[in-house]
């Protein structure tokens, strides 16, 4: 099923607010989720298993790394799911 | 002709045992080598401190200690004890075993004796083995200890490793009761993760090299982790593992009083039990803050410190589970040991 790219941002913005304590406001695409966020690795990994589920879409270990910006696993998960 | 068979009884753990070396390594003293702050560890693991063995505190040295603690808290000795399973990755030698070692220097030398490596989960595989040792009638009272020195196999410089790991020893003495103390083990593999964690390079490797390269260049083997990897795997699958456990016992986990998981990482204990909605009554060991991650020892080790700390959890329930490198799993719930 496809999903819009509004959707997915909307959703991130939840799952980050509930496993890192960070206020849905203060996300956007352009984000670094380590550098502007401060999401540790360990809280990446709940992020991407939340995103997994939510979105019904595989993000395997190696390709955790390369998503640095919120925008990243945006494009990411919609292009996955397409 | 029909080969005679043997049937035993059900089987409990009969008392615990603890062995910590006595020096206790702040983070403060292992920052530097790895270019971390006590802060960063703290936020990432939970670990304040952790200990390390001396050079007079050798694995089976540790085994003995929680082993003759074990023995003494259910009123027993050496020669009450038929079967030793010693659960480590840390024994230097391949053979013989560890478990060898302790039986001969514990006064028992003819007791059925071996070791397993099962790695962090290697407790809870003894622990299964040792219960279904008394079901079948192959041994009336066993002794599982859990022992690493992984200090010995750790690069102090390692930045992904350093500040995980610690030595230590715990044991339990599994022994015929009337009813079922163990409940069933819910185990397994991910053994396409099987790079995950591991210690390179191999002894082959080792003398190769020696042969080829300068001495300056051996590297000892010692323990690698994928961070991300292992958290994800323990985090998520290993919930679903441990409510297996708790199903195949006949339970719910409201029936369950404590959850004494691997030590592994302060973040995946408490991110497990969120995964696995534990009711707030349910008692979580956390040794790992003070003692580290001390592999196979942890289980045993972390069930003796929430018994010094909440007394009134002898003899009632705990689920165990222990998962590590193989990656392998093993769990089960257990009634906690009567008060000695």
């Amino acid at each position: 099923m496809a999903l819009s790219a509004a959707d997915v941002l909307a959703g991130i913005k939840e799952i980050v607010e509930e496993v890192a304590g960070i206020p849905a406001a203060s996300i956007e695409l352009d984000k670094n989720f380590t550098d502007d966020l401060e999401v540790d690795s360990l809280s990446m990994v709940e992020v991407v298993v939340a995103c997994e589920e939510r979105f019904g879409v595989k993000i395997p270990d190696e390709k955790v790394t390369d998503l640095a910006t919120v925008g990243d696993a945006v494009n990411f998960i919609v292009n996955a799911a397409a | 002709m029909v080969i005679k068979s043997k049937t035993g009884s059900e089987s409990s753990i009969l008392s615990v045992g603890a062995y910590r070396p006595s020096r206790l390594v702040p983070n403060s003293e292992i920052v530097d080598a790895i270019d971390s702050s006590d802060e960063w560890i703290v936020q990432r693991t939970g670990i304040e401190s952790r200990r390390f063995a001396g050079p007079d505190e050798s694995v089976v040295d540790m085994a003995i200690g929680a082993a003759e603690q074990a023995l003494l808290r259910a009123k027993l000795t050496i020669n009450d004890i038929d079967s030793v399973i010693v659960a480590t990755i840390t024994y230097p030698h391949q053979a013989p075993s560890a478990a060898t070692a302790l039986i001969q220097r514990m006064g028992n030398p003819t007791a059925a004796a071996l070791d397993i490596g099962a790695a962090c989960a290697g407790f809870c595989y003894g622990v299964a083995m040792a219960h279904d040792f008394v079901r079948a009638g192959s041994a009336k009272r066993v002794l599982v200890v859990g022992v690493e020195k992984i200090s010995d196999f750790t690069d102090p410089t390692d930045r992904a490793t350093a500040f995980i790991f610690a030595d230590g020893a715990g044991a339990v003495v599994i022994g015929e009761t009337k009813d079922a103390g163990i409940g069933p083990v819910e185990w397994g593999s991910d053994s396409e993760n099987r790079d995950a964690i591991l210690m390179n390079p191999s002894w082959i490797d080792v003398r190769n090299t020696e042969t080829q390269l300068t001495k300056a260049d051996i590297k000892w083997p010692n323990i690698t982790q994928e961070g991300q990897k292992v958290f994800r795997w323990a985090v998520f699958s290993m919930s679903k593992a441990a409510l297996k456990a708790v199903d195949s016992a006949g339970l719910s986990v409201n029936q369950i009083d404590a959850f004494i998981p691997h030590q592994a990482n302060v973040r995946i204990i408490e991110t497990m039990a969120k995964e696995m909605k534990l009711p707030d009554s349910v008692i979580i060991a956390d040794d790992i803050r003070t003692n580290g991650n001390t592999s196979a020892a942890s289980i045993p080790l972390a069930m003796d410190a929430l018994l010094a700390k909440h007394p009134e959890l002898h003899g009632k329930l705990a689920l165990l589970i222990g998962y590590g490198a193989g990656l392998v799993y093993a769990g089960q719930v257990v009634k906690l040991p009567p008060k000695p």
